[in-house]
């Protein structure tokens, strides 16, 4: 298994700038500073990198939606939000080599003609901003950040932004309101971020993850990278694993890895010698798997699309045979509806009355027909709304439902 | 009359340097404001908006859609404890009701030493080191009833 994203993240001094130019930092950058900015973004579009944020779109292919021609300055913003319940792989990154993110951010600046950038970074993980802003600092130290990028004609400053407790901003229009200090709601698209994004000039918005594979792309060539994986999953991708199993953490495996390969030997199998009930890949937002569907399935966008799931952002819960779907379920709507931000009405509607009839349901005080009612919800929320939260409690919903029907309905009378 | 010290002031001219436009730098001057005064009061937001030109209507109507800006008084170590599922199936109950045992408050109260409050948030990003909470801008992880006692006791005498 090639290791791109954690190659280095437990050796010591990672973090530390002389420590991370030793081990080869920075020369990304210096290569792709002798490059045409136009060369360097085909070559992250011939790498096959897609965003590891949870949408997975071809992110060359995102920058190149941004005008060359414009007026208006071009912003990067990192999103650096991660909320969705189950992932935590971008706080290692930004906590143990965070070098690497300003490299992968600087490459994407350039190639974007962009000289602003921010990191919005949940307001939670304030002592993460720390470890990333004393990177930023080291990096002007050294004359990486500022006035001129590695003594390059080309100026970049990289600014913290910290957010405070919205799930919502990790969507990127509501990132952008956010960051313009403003509520968190998203908007309408089109117009796309690529042209109207922050201060209503075209911004492109990556995920940690996505702009801290750029260093090793840059370095390797896209051939290299695009060598691993599947046909149309290249790379690797942090899986950030948790739940009931036996070794929880965050692990880099390349696309197209066996599923169950990685929860048994890699995640250390189900923790207390239990079996396997089912596992949410990719983040809570994604559709429940039962442990039968699991069997043949890949790491891949793809694969878990086909297998009826997402691979989403990677970030998998694991359920071993004693845990009670209608609570899980509870437990992952009251997120949902406690996280709408309450522009639009399917939305919340939809996830405050889903979470108050699970609630009953699970104590025991449902009827079987409420089960219907939780699938005629799901059906008015999805596709109705201007973001994908609304979506994204009607994929748990409709898969816990219809997947472990029996479960809740013994909960309900009849 | 609330007002930024010194410090603060300084503080807040660099925050405003970071951004192109004013607007851009509410959020972070207004966790700032949490730091100094402690919670988005009234009279804070008259404070901010004051400042940076906006009534405090608008400032309030961001200030509360951010679940960290607490919009009454909270406790000089204020406990976030994650409920989300990860923290749920590691069992987050027993030590959600020892907190609730160990400060005799409910959530989203203050002791009456003003030393403490409590509440129940969302994931944290501690999923694999579950279940977490948060004070200040400490983690605390893989917490069991007995863990979140030692805790307590440690900011007690701090």
């Amino acid at each position: 298994m090639t290791k791109i994203l954690l190659a280095n993240i437990d050796k010591p001094d990672q973090a530390n700038i002389a420590t991370y130019r030793e081990r080869g930092g920075y020369r990304a950058l210096e290569k792709a500073l002798a490059m045409e900015p136009t060369a360097l973004i085909d070559e992250v579009k011939a790498s096959g990198l897609r965003g590891r944020g949870g949408a997975g779109f071809p992110t060359g292919m995102k920058w190149s939606f941004v005008p060359r021609n414009t007026n208006k300055p071009t912003y990067l913003l990192c999103n650096a939000d991660e909320s969705e319940p189950g992932t935590f792989k971008d706080r290692i990154l930004m906590e143990r080599d965070p070098h690497m993110l300003i490299e992968g951010m600087a490459i994407a600046c350039y190639a974007l003609n962009c000289h602003l950038s921010y990191i919005y970074i949940r307001g939670e993980y304030e002592f993460v901003a720390n470890a990333q802003q004393k990177a930023l600092d080291e990096a002007y130290e050294a004359k990486i950040l500022g006035p001129s990028v590695m003594g390059k004609d080309f100026a970049l400053d990289i600014f913290v932004h910290l957010g405070q407790g919205a799930y919502i901003c990790g969507e990127e229009t509501s990132l952008i309101e956010s960051l313009e200090g403003n509520r968190g709601y998203p908007r309408i698209k089109p117009p796309f971020p690529a042209t109207h994004g922050f201060l209503a000039s075209p911004t492109v918005v990556n995920n940690v993850e996505t702009l801290a594979a750029l260093p090793w792309i840059i370095q390797n060539g896209a051939a290299a990278y695009a060598a691993i994986g599947t046909e149309k999953s290249k790379g690797t991708k942090l899986f950030s694993v948790s739940g009931h199993v036996a070794k929880p953490g965050v692990y880099e495996v390349d696309l197209g890895y066996p599923l169950l390969d990685f929860i048994n030997k890699d995640a250390g199998g189900v923790a207390n010698g239990r079996k396997l009930k089912a596992v949410i890949p990719g983040g809570s937002s994604v559709p429940v798997m039962t442990a039968a569907e699991c069997e043949g399935v890949l790491l891949d966008y793809e694969s878990l699309l086909k297998a009826g799931s997402m691979l989403g952002s990677g970030g998998m819960i694991v359920l071993d045979e004693t845990t009670s779907m209608p609570e899980t379920l509870s437990v992952i709507a009251d997120f949902y509806a406690h996280e709408s931000c309450g522009q639009c009405t399917p939305c919340r509607e939809g996830t405050g009355w889903a979470a108050k009839i699970l609630k009953n349901i699970v104590a025991g005080k449902g009827k079987r027909s409420d089960l219907d009612l939780l699938l005629k919800i799901a059906d008015m929320m999805e596709g109705k709304t201007i973001c994908p939260l609304a979506d994204a409690d009607v994929m748990p919903i409709r898969s816990f439902v219809t997947k472990f029907r029996s479960e809740f309905e013994a909960l309900c009378s009849s | 009359m609330i007002e930024f010290n010194e410090e603060a002031s300084r503080r807040y001219q660099t925050i405003l340097s970071h951004y192109p436009e004013k607007r851009a730098a509410l959020l972070p001057v207004l966790t700032l404001a949490q730091r100094e005064f402690g919670w988005i009061s009234q009279e804070v937001a008259e404070y901010i908006g004051g400042l940076m030109g906006y009534p405090p209507s608008d400032v309030l109507s961001v200030a509360t859609f951010y679940t960290m800006l607490h919009k009454k008084p909270a406790g000089k170590y204020h406990i976030d404890i994650c409920k989300n599922v990860s923290c749920w199936l590691m069992g987050v109950n027993p030590c959600v009701d020892e907190i609730k045992r160990q400060l005799g408050v409910e959530r989203r109260e203050v002791t009456a030493d003003g030393k403490f409050s409590w509440d129940v948030t969302e994931c944290l990003g501690s999923c694999g080191t579950a279940p977490a909470m948060q004070v200040g801008d400490r983690y605390y992880e893989s917490l069991t009833p007995a863990r979140i006692a030692e805790i307590i006791d440690t900011l007690r005498s701090e």
